[in-house]
């Protein structure tokens, strides 16, 4: 895992890695939202409605991706003082929280027509809202340090708690049975028609390839600004 | 025992400790939530009138009376093994067809009627293009035809 951890290395890496997983992400987004929003069927009861799930379902799932991708790199700070993954933690944040915000805009915008109300005081629902909340609350707690490359510890620590509630979402709807419904895919198999899940999965994909694409970038850029700091801060001793 | 196998060790117990500590809240918090009924549950809870629970289940078929005033309602709600009565005065959401799933706030009348202050139509967990419906959803899906002509 040391092999990475030397920034020169990693950046030698990640140069190309950023537009292969980018060009790639953006076009499967795409195309996967097309498909879903142009070429699906009407669901029997939901109507067209149904087409939230192509950016609904991705974000939901990177929302969560996210903050599981800050609690191992904030464990692999904290035990193996990797000098990257606090950097790594920090790039997931914003990104994270970003998909996190849009999972539930688009969870209310969709539970207006189908549920008859734009927010309900649910397990699921709550659950996710705290995972934003969770989120604000770490960026905050990263950006308080006054050195922008520093990687403070307490952060790490708060990446690691927080991923208490990552189980709780998932097993929300099996635990109270309320509003949303219970999970359409489990590893025994959907209960989503196919007509849906085919541009599901690629949409999935292209999400997925896309936060990659971003979690790359703001490493670099955050990289870059470890950088400037250490040459103003020699040029100011010499 | 190297310092970074120590912190290993502290960090995995921490953990351990944390998701043990959010289970036994969760389980704690589980009991709070009962107050979500199901018939089944509600036919067994001993439930005060006038108190107030939320009642989830399917909207049985053929149940729903539509008063003459135009907003009153009456159905049955019901799951595998009860059903409940149900009245409800006001604007039902356009998923509440007869056959789907509902979740009404409200509490039970002394003659046993569940008085609904709001309804939410549940959506399951299955997505099924209209024309592949008929097979199992022939019921709502007529009534909700029969509703919107």
């Amino acid at each position: 895992m040391h092999r990475f951890a030397n920034p020169a290395r990693f950046l030698r890496i990640a140069k190309p890695l950023t537009p292969a997983l980018f060009w790639p992400g953006l076009v499967l987004m795409l195309g996967a939202c097309a498909w879903g929003i142009l070429a699906t069927p009407t669901e029997r009861l939901m109507g067209d409605t149904v087409k939230i799930i192509f950016v609904h379902v991705p974000s939901a799932w990177l929302g969560m991706g996210g903050w599981i991708g800050i609690a191992i790199a904030s464990l692999v700070q904290l035990v193996w003082r990797h000098p990257l993954a606090g950097v790594a933690a920090r790039a997931i944040a914003v990104p994270g929280a970003t998909f996190a915000a849009i999972c539930l805009a688009t969870g209310s915008i969709w539970g207006r027509p189908t549920w008859g109300t734009w927010w309900v005081w649910d397990g699921r629902l709550t659950s996710m809202l705290v995972l934003f909340f969770l989120y604000l609350g770490y960026i905050a707690l990263a950006n308080a340090s006054s050195e922008k490359g520093d990687t403070s510890r307490v952060a790490a620590v708060f990446g690691v708690i927080g991923a208490v509630n990552i189980p709780i979402i998932n097993r929300s709807v099996i635990w109270w049975e309320s509003q949303h419904q219970k999970a359409s895919i489990t590893l025994g198999g959907s209960s989503i028609d196919e007509a849906y899940l085919i541009p599901l999965f690629v949409s999935v994909a292209g999400f997925s390839l896309l936060f990659a694409a971003l979690v790359l970038m703001r490493m670099r850029a955050a990289l870059a600004e470890m950088r400037i700091e250490a040459r103003m801060r020699r040029m100011a001793e010499a | 025992m190297k310092p970074k196998h120590q912190r290993l060790v502290l960090a995995i117990i921490a953990f351990v400790a944390l998701i043990g500590a959010g289970f036994i809240a969760a389980a704690a918090l589980r009991e709070e939530a009962s107050y979500f009924y199901t018939p089944t549950t509600l036919a067994k809870a001993q439930v005060a009138p006038g108190q107030a629970i939320r009642l989830g289940g399917m909207v049985q078929p053929g149940s729903i009376v539509r008063a003459a005033d135009g907003v009153s309602i009456s159905f049955t709600v019901q799951d595998r093994d009860a059903a409940q009565k149900v009245a409800y005065r006001g604007i039902t959401p356009d998923l509440f067809v007869e056959g789907s799933g509902v979740v009404a706030d409200g509490r039970m009348r002394p003659d046993g009627v569940f008085i609904a202050d709001s309804l939410l139509a549940k959506h399951d967990e299955n997505y099924v293009p209209k024309e592949l419906a008929d097979i199992d959803m022939t019921a709502a899906e007529h009534t909700k035809d029969t509703i919107a002509k």
